[in-house]
């Protein structure tokens, strides 16, 4: 069955199963559901329509991210790079499973990085100046965000609020408006956004890019290495598709 | 109790582009070398075997070819007033480390300097008089011309299977190159690159504003070649996974593919990767050199003894060992006194970005790391600094070194950086859009300058490596003027949008951004050792038996990348000490 053949309420309860939530249907996700309708009315794939083989976030157990944490990163992820007409959202890209694996690399650890102190206040031209490795700014600002949430919004965690109030938050951290405890929001951001990106566009041996689907919906033909047949070919568009490092085809 | 080798002819520290070439010279001329290089050893097979090689998490986020900077790293501020900071993740510049250092992740793009550019600050002085140089700006000219160099810059073009077209032969313009070049003895080893659609635009852009294009000489091999050592290159195929990544078809040149084969055949020839140099030693006159102190790969102190020590460490590691070995005076830019560290320079390069509609195939994926197009029409002498106002050319360039997702896709302004409109923002953009570069010259000054870092240590115990560097008046001037040229340029090839990032005024340097790794001076040649820390065959005036081969020996830095004229000086260098020093041992010129 595919979702065309579902009622949007149903299409609805299966998008917030996915994203792992509980809480009943939100007013400010219908207007995207109008979006989904008219969508599909001109004949274009279904908004959130979750796309074969897509992820399953249940098949997944996360081992650096605890439950809580790990409902942020999926409602963040959906926000972030929704599931729409362009292309498949992070959530359905296998995006918060990248970003499970990639915490545990010594790159999120900062071994690359020089992590000796004194830790100085520089203005921004300077970089991160701080002594959280990348791990601990994700960890850390997300039981900020979500600290901060229970306590503007009744007790709701992030992951439960409607996508609008969500959206509203990630816009203030992104321009650092937004005053966490003990972390910049707009670091958090920064680094989450990067992530967030990395795990979309990075090849699918990492846990994202399911499918490939990021690199289909870009047209970006993957690790061929080799186009010396297309270098100057002008008036057609690049013909093959994505292959990835397993010498998958997508 | 450091462990002491038995000793020889010459130690090589770094094997880079220059250790290489110094080692290739000097094992030819009959030395016993070794060389030590703190990173591991590296080579076309198996490290940059397809497809391991071009995984773009590895390569652009994890930075699997570039230097950590755990072990070191330099501090950066922008005044003498300021405290400076570490540099604590990749930003502004990319050292390398390993075997082929640098030389294995660059991108390719192989110029030659004006002949120009090498009597400088005389050039400037004689077209627009001494008043025209601002009293902070501390230009020199090179000690050498570029007609010293020429074959030199012959030699590493041959190396290096060099792919373009001549614009000047023995004085005979040719048609398609480049008519403002020097001239050269002959023609490049190969033709040039195929040309992707930028290019093809770039040379229509170039041809409605009157300018000159030719193809970037680079060195990515466009057909089959084997190079005067026997070492043998592909086509470059056009991978896309050049800068920042080692070549997985033995196309793109490096000390890995077009040198190291011969040396690891040597006898006389000893190759110690995960060696750490921590620096040179003096003896008790501080004149001369008995060798170095390295760890070795167990973390043991070991000391090699050697006649000659040539510090071919980069740049600013180059300037460091200086530094933290006690070679020369350290500079003082209060007095304006001492030579160690100063006329630091790097290079001013800005970029315009242009997007088209579906129909237009920019392939951004498709890449050949240095090719392209470019023009020297506002370079040199073909630049009216006078009536501009600002010392120093650029270039304008398309190129394409080839572009994956992971590494960031350009989107026009006003785009969010996330949600469905960025999506439809990169869906729609990432094959349709392709950039111009615009380069230009950087200039040295009194207060841009290299130092020890009085708080801040390495993973060994050594200050760090302190940069004080900020974009001066000039530099801003000039990046505004090329980048609005590149801007009229672009919109003669109509555009949906354009996007160009000339320097504001009093815009500060960021080293979040990359902007090149072309971090010059520091240990400048000259003819004064007064205001330059090595002769004019890139010999320590201090300690006769030290040499420090790198772009610390430029005085400024030009419009274009350093790589041809790094390779150039060093081939000097390595004729002079075969020729000269090895004859009569000590200093090559008199101070
Ligand atoms: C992404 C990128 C693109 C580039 N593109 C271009 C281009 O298109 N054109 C161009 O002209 N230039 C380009 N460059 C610059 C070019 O790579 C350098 O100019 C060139 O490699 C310098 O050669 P080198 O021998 O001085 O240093 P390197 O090639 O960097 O070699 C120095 C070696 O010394 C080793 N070393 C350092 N310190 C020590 C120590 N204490 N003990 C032991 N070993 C040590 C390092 O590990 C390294 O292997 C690019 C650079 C980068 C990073
Ligand atoms: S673009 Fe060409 S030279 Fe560069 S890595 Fe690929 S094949 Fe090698």
């Amino acid at each position: 069955m595919s979702d065309k053949d579902l009622p949007s309420d149903a299409l609805h309860s299966r998008r917030r199963i996915l994203l792992g939530l509980s809480l009943a249907p939100i007013a400010a996700a219908i207007p995207a559901m109008h979006a989904v309708q008219a969508a599909e009315k001109a004949g274009v794939p279904a908004a959130g329509k979750p796309f074969a083989g897509a992820w399953d976030p249940k098949a997944y157990t996360p081992t650096f991210f605890k439950d809580t944490e790990w409902a942020f990163v999926q409602a963040a992820c959906d926000r972030l790079i929704p599931s729409d007409d362009t292309g498949p959202g992070a959530v359905e890209s296998g995006v918060p499973e990248f970003l499970d694996r990639h915490m545990q690399t010594p790159y999120a650890a900062g071994d690359i990085w020089y992590m000796q102190g004194p830790f100085l206040e520089a203005p921004a031209e300077f970089g991160y100046q701080g002594k959280l490795a990348l791990r601990d700014i994700l960890r850390v600002g997300i039981s900020a965000m979500d600290a901060h949430c229970k306590k503007a919004f009744n007790g709701k965690a992030f992951a439960q609020l409607e996508a609008a109030q969500q959206e509203d938050l990630l816009t203030q951290a992104e321009g650092g408006k937004l005053k966490l405890e003990g972390i910049s929001s707009k670091l958090f951001f920064t680094n989450f956004l990067t992530e967030v990106k990395n795990g979309y566009f990075a090849d699918p041996k990492y846990g994202g890019n399911r499918d490939m689907g990021a690199w289909k919906m870009i047209g970006y033909p993957g690790m061929r290495a080799d186009y010396m047949d297309w270098i100057t070919v002008r008036d057609k568009a690049y013909p093959l598709g994505p292959v990835d490092l397993s010498g998958k085809r997508g | 109790m450091a462990n002491v080798k038995p000793k020889v002819d010459a130690v090589i520290v770094g094997m880079g582009w220059t250790g290489a070439i110094l080692a290739k010279e000097l094992t030819d001329a009959g030395l016993n070398v070794v060389a030590l290089e703190r990173g591991a050893d590296r080579d076309t097979q198996p490290d940059f075997a397809y497809p391991k090689a071009i995984d773009e998490l590895e390569g652009s986020v994890h930075r699997r070819f570039l230097q950590g900077l755990n072990q070191e790293t330099v501090t950066i501020r922008h005044t003498s007033a300021d405290t400076a900071v570490p540099y604590r993740q990749i930003g502004s510049f990319k050292p390398g480390t390993g075997v082929g250092g640098a030389g294995t992740h660059w991108s390719g793009c192989h110029f030659r300097p004006l002949p120009e550019d090498m009597n400088f600050r005389s050039n400037v002085e004689q077209r627009f008089g001494k008043k025209f140089i601002a009293d902070d700006m501390t230009i020199e000219d090179f000690p050498i011309s570029y007609d010293d160099l020429e074959p030199h810059l012959d030699m590493f073009e041959r190396v290096c299977g060099t792919a373009g077209r001549a614009g000047k032969i023995n004085g005979v313009i040719q048609p398609g190159g480049n008519p403002f070049e020097g001239s050269r003895t002959r023609d490049y080893p190969l033709g040039p690159n195929p040309e992707y659609l930028g290019a093809e635009m770039f040379h229509k852009g170039a041809k409605e504003m009157g300018w000159h294009s030719y193809p970037i000489p680079t060195s990515n091999a466009s057909g089959p070649y084997t190079n005067p050592y026997g070492c043998q290159m592909g086509p470059c195929n056009a991978c896309g996974f050049c800068s920042d990544y080692g070549c997985i078809n033995y196309s793109k040149a490096s000390p890995n593919a077009c040198i190291l084969p011969v040396l690891r055949q040597r006898g006389n020839f000893e190759l110690r990767a995960n060696s750490q140099v921590l620096k040179v030693n003096l003896d008790s006159t501080k004149k001369k050199a008995t060798g170095v102190t390295y760890l070795d790969a167990q973390g043991r102190e070991v000391e090699q003894p050697a006649d000659l020590v040539l510090l071919c460490a980069f740049q600013l590691y180059n300037v460091h060992l200086m530094l933290v070995s006690g070679i020369g005076t350290p500079y003082d830019p209060v007095s304006n006194t001492g030579t160690i560290g100063r006329n630091y320079s790097y290079q001013n390069l800005n970029r315009v970005v242009l997007f088209y509609d579906k129909d237009v195939q920019a392939n951004q994926f498709i890449g050949i790391g240095g090719a392209g197009a470019t023009m020297d029409d506002l370079n040199g002498n073909q630049l009216d600094n006078g009536k501009l106002g600002f010392v120093g050319g650029g270039l304008v360039w398309a190129r394409q070194p080839g572009a994956g997702p992971v590494r960031g896709i350009n989107v026009p302004a006003g785009t969010p950086n996330w949600g469905s409109k960025w999506k439809q923002a990169v869906a729609d953009n990432f094959r349709h859009s392709f950039y111009f570069e615009v380069q230009g010259a950087c200039m040295s000054y009194r207060q841009n300058y290299l130092s020890l870092d009085p708080t801040y240590k390495d993973a060994f115990g050594r200050p760090l490596l302190r940069m004080t560097f900020d974009w001066q008046q000039n530099e801003i001037k000039a990046s505004q003027f090329f980048v609005d040229q590149a801007l009229k340029m672009g919109r003669t090839l109509n555009p949906l949008s354009i996007l160009g990032d000339a320097k504001k005024d009093g815009e500060h340097y960021n080293i979040t951004k990359y902007q090149s790794t072309h971090t010059c001076g520091g240990a400048t040649m000259g003819s004064n050792p007064a205001t330059s820390a090595l002769n004019r065959y890139l010999q320590s005036w201090d300690v006769s038996n030290v040499f420090a081969i790198g772009a610390n020996a430029f005085p400024q830095n030009n419009g274009y990348n350093p790589t041809g004229l790094v390779g150039g000086l060093a081939y000097w260098a390595a004729t002079a000490i075969r020729e000269k020093y090895l004859k009569n041992p000590g200093p090559m010129v008199q101070a």
